[in-house]
């Protein structure tokens, strides 16, 4: 009936959640020994069609076939016994745990419920001989860099038998160096016969590891191709269902004087020093990047620049006035805009209106009170205002902003911290969970902020944007900008080494 | 006075009263490390005490013990239905099984014993001596007429720590209080982790309970537990929730009560004297003396999440 050398097929998998229909009819067929990649925008259902194929989700309608056999996978351990194991964007780690209780947890050798470790420990190291992964069984995960977690994950999924790899977005997380280790380390897998399934919607890595792509699009199936047979511009256009720019349009800049200017910054939280002793400066008319691997800093140094934490020594101008360790509001009253990295914490409050989250923190404005009270037209003005310039996706300023999508949510930040005029734009990680359209759309208006003489402080983990977006790169690394650079001087793969800690010759400040 | 205050039966008396203290922490550790927070000890302790002293008042001694450990898991089956089932918040429903505890023990006495603070006198088990050591004289106290739960109690420790290491059950039980999803995904039922690490701390609060009336004070009493449970919680936070860590800060509080209960000659008004224990518990559980390190996700319900 099917033939031999698929080891997953799927027929008609439907699976719908309140309100969105996540997987509608999808057929799916995978071959043993390929790597085989799913991908497609946020919200295409890559992430459903996945836990329904490692027993997460139970999928509404549709059948799914392991080696040709009809196959029930009611929960995560039945996939697990079938050979399918998944390797989650989240890592799943105990970070006290050590390498090897992370990864016999739960399918433990004992004899009557009492571990052997020597056994367990020489078990993990043969894995790790086998396929050339670097770890050390008896270290523990919390001293594992993200590249050793991930590895960590993949033989949770070995020892217990797994054929087949599911891996959520394993790059997402990982400097380019890392992902190429995870690539010598797939392609061991493919040889050993394991089949691999890579979710991802960098199409970049994708055409590198892949042997075929499979392309869903709001929740349905759009074609599965041949790697040969694709490049980027045809993926896209699948992904999207239009051309897309992958480039960002933007001219030469026009500089400017300074406006922000950080000076030997320093900051420590519980003895721990996160800061030591950050100097840049931006100028008006300028993207500036900061690239680097999360946990060097970048949140505490933005949080720093706009008041919510306080630097332990060292010093913030903005226009040359001295800002150092003011309170927010008198910070913002200097004009700063802020896009925070975490929209849900930082920048909005779910469960009030798009009108009042339009507003925070311009609340006190005489503009929008009527004597002590606020004018609620008043308010409803403006936020149509934004809705119309920023092209907000909503029926209504009063609607709930926690039932917007992302990008939309994201585009009433955009539209409430660039209106009033700010000197300087802060945007930590703006695209971050965004589609593809969505971040379209907030890159060029930062481009537009820039065009408009203000200064912009990107940051984000997505080298890609960094590159594309700055007129100046700053790496941190381990709370200090290591190196500076033009966009045109670095490649990816030297701009990831400095992320790890290399500095650049001479021009280290 | 120094000689007063680290005299072999002070020392004796000090071990006495850890007892109590470290049963209690230990079970404290099986359930926060599952990840639920069990501040209903002192509940449990109290009815392991009331039903250990009507089990001995019956049946003698031994069926007394087993009828306060029962008791015990009876009362922690409640906070594990009520915050691993039904998913309350976990403080809530410890305070609300302690005002519960304290209830049903006064009606209970008062209905079987007919009177409503405390019990008749209740036989204990037989009391050891180890005989060559007692006739060194500064060992004597420590070693002449003890109850056999203490040797017991002191073993648990080592069981203890044994359990959460080398067993799967351990290595199961720290999972799901450090990082229930993960455990989940890997096919390891955390509610029912969670509902063992919560009764194996009723099982041992019980045994507290059960010697606090029928092995230190031969009756039981009302409010004879004086906050020893929240005390075990305290020791056991102090003791970084290590089984020999919470053994050491057993001991330490033990001590302060033996020092609170003698009226040593000394300058301070004994009533300052009888707040040590309690003052070493606030400035414990404060963080003051270092930082602490609990199971990532102690105190948080687990739901299985769709979407």
């Amino acid at each position: 009936m099917v033939s031999r050398d698929l080891v997953i097929e799927t027929k008609g998998l439907r699976k719908s959640f309140p309100g969105v229909l996540a997987n509608d009819q999808i057929d799916i067929d995978i071959r043993r020994g390929e790597v085989h990649a799913i991908v497609g925008e946020n919200g295409a259902g890559k992430s459903t069609l996945m836990k329904m194929l490692c027993g997460l989700y139970q999928p509404d309608a549709g059948e799914i076939f392991l080696n040709g056999e009809k196959i029930e996978l009611s929960d995560p351990g039945k996939a697990i016994k079938l050979g399918i194991g998944m390797v989650h964007q989240h890592f799943m780690l105990i970070p006290r745990f050590s390498v090897t209780e992370n990864i016999i947890l739960g399918a433990e050798n004992s004899n009557r419920g009492v571990l052997n470790f020597k056994k367990a420990h020489a078990e993990v190291e043969e894995l790790c001989k086998r396929y050339e992964f670097d770890l050390n069984p008896k270290e523990l995960v919390a001293d594992l860099s993200v590249g050793e977690q991930q590895r960590v994950e993949i033989l949770k999924v070995l020892y217990r038998g797994a054929e087949v790899i599911i891996m959520d977005e394993p790059t997402a997380v990982l400097v380019p160096q890392e992902v190429d280790e995870l690539f010598k380390n797939l392609k061991l897998l493919v040889e050993a016969g394991k089949t691999v399934i890579f979710i991802s919607h960098k199409l970049d890595e994708v055409l590198e590891i892949s042997d075929r792509i499979t392309v869903l699009r709001r929740g349905q199936k759009i074609g599965t191709v041949n790697k040969e047979d694709t490049n980027k511009k045809h993926l896209a256009e699948m992904m999207v269902g239009r051309p897309v720019l992958f480039t960002v349009e933007k001219g030469e800049a026009d500089v400017e004087g300074t406006v922000l200017e950080i000076n030997d910054l320093h900051y420590s939280e519980n003895g721990q020093a996160i800061l030591n002793g950050v100097n840049f400066e931006v100028k008006a008319g300028e993207i500036y990047g900061i690239a680097g691997v999360e946990g060097n800093g970048q949140t505490e140094l933005v949080e720093t620049i706009v008041g919510l934490r306080k630097p332990a020594s060292g010093s913030v101008k903005l226009l040359g006035k001295d800002i150092t360790g003011k309170e927010v509001v008198d910070i913002r009253k200097e004009g700063i805009g802020f896009v925070p990295e975490d929209r849900h914490k930082r920048g909005l409050v779910l469960p009030m209106t798009v009108a009042e989250n339009s507003i925070l923190g311009k609340h006190n404005s005489k503009d929008l009170k009527k004597s002590l009270l606020l004018d609620y037209k008043k308010i409803e003005a403006l936020t149509k205002q934004y809705i119309t310039d920023y092209d907000i996706r909503v029926s209504s300023p009063q609607v709930e902003i926690g039932n917007l999508s992302g990008g939309n949510q994201q585009k009433v930040i955009l539209a409430r911290e660039f209106s009033g005029e700010p000197n300087l734009i802060i945007a930590a990680q703006p695209t971050r969970g965004l589609d593809v359209g969505a971040i379209e759309f907030v890159r060029k208006e930062l481009v537009k902020a820039r065009d408009a003489g203000k200064a912009v402080l990107l940051i984000s983990a997505d080298l890609e944007e960094v590159m594309a977006m700055s007129d100046r790169i700053g790496v941190i690394y381990n709370g200090r900008i290591t190196s500076e650079f033009l966009p045109e001087e670095v490649d990816h793969q030297q701009l990831g080494h400095y992320m790890l800690g290399s500095e650049k010759e001479g021009a280290a400040k | 006075m120094l000689n007063e205050l680290f005299s072999p039966d002070m020392m004796a008396s000090a071990i006495r009263l850890t007892i109590p203290i470290l049963l209690a922490a230990l079970g404290a550790i099986y359930s926060e490390r599952s990840g639920v927070v069990n501040i209903g000890l002192e509940g449990m302790m109290v009815v392991g005490a009331f039903w250990a002293a009507w089990g001995s008042f019956n049946y003698g001694p031994v069926v007394g013990i087993l009828f306060g450990i029962t008791a015990g898991m009876v009362l922690a089956s409640i906070h594990a239905l009520v915050t691993v089932t039904f998913k309350v918040n976990q403080i809530v429903s410890g305070v609300a099984l302690n005002v519960l505890a304290a209830g049903i023990s006064r009606f209970s006495s008062l209905s079987i014993f007919g009177m409503a603070t405390t019990s008749p006198h209740v036989s204990g088990l037989p009391k050891m001596t180890i005989k060559p050591l007692a006739e060194i004289s500064w060992l004597k106290p420590l070693v002449t007429e003890f109850s056999i739960l203490i040797p017991i109690s002191f073993i648990l420790v080592g069981v203890t720590v044994w359990v959460l290491k080398y067993t799967t059950f351990g290595l199961r039980l720290r999972a799901a209080g450090e990082n229930p999803e993960a455990a989940d995904t890997l096919g390891i039922n955390v509610f029912k982790m969670r509902y063992a690490g919560i009764i194996i701390s009723g099982a041992f609060a019980g045994l507290a309970g059960a010697y606090l009336s029928i092995e230190h004070t031969g009756m039981y009493v009302e409010g004879m537990t004086q906050g020893k449970g929240y005390i075990a919680l305290a020791a056991m936070i102090f003791g970084n929730w290590s089984a020999i860590g919470a053994m050491f800060a057993a001991l330490l509080f033990g001590f302060a009560e033996a020092i609170s209960l003698r009226r040593i000659t000394t300058l301070v008004p004994y009533q300052f004297i009888k707040i040590i224990p309690y003052l070493l518990t606030i400035i414990v559980v404060s963080g003051f003396v270092k930082k602490s390190d609990p199971p990532a996700k102690v105190g948080t319900n687990y739901e299985r999440g769709e979407g």
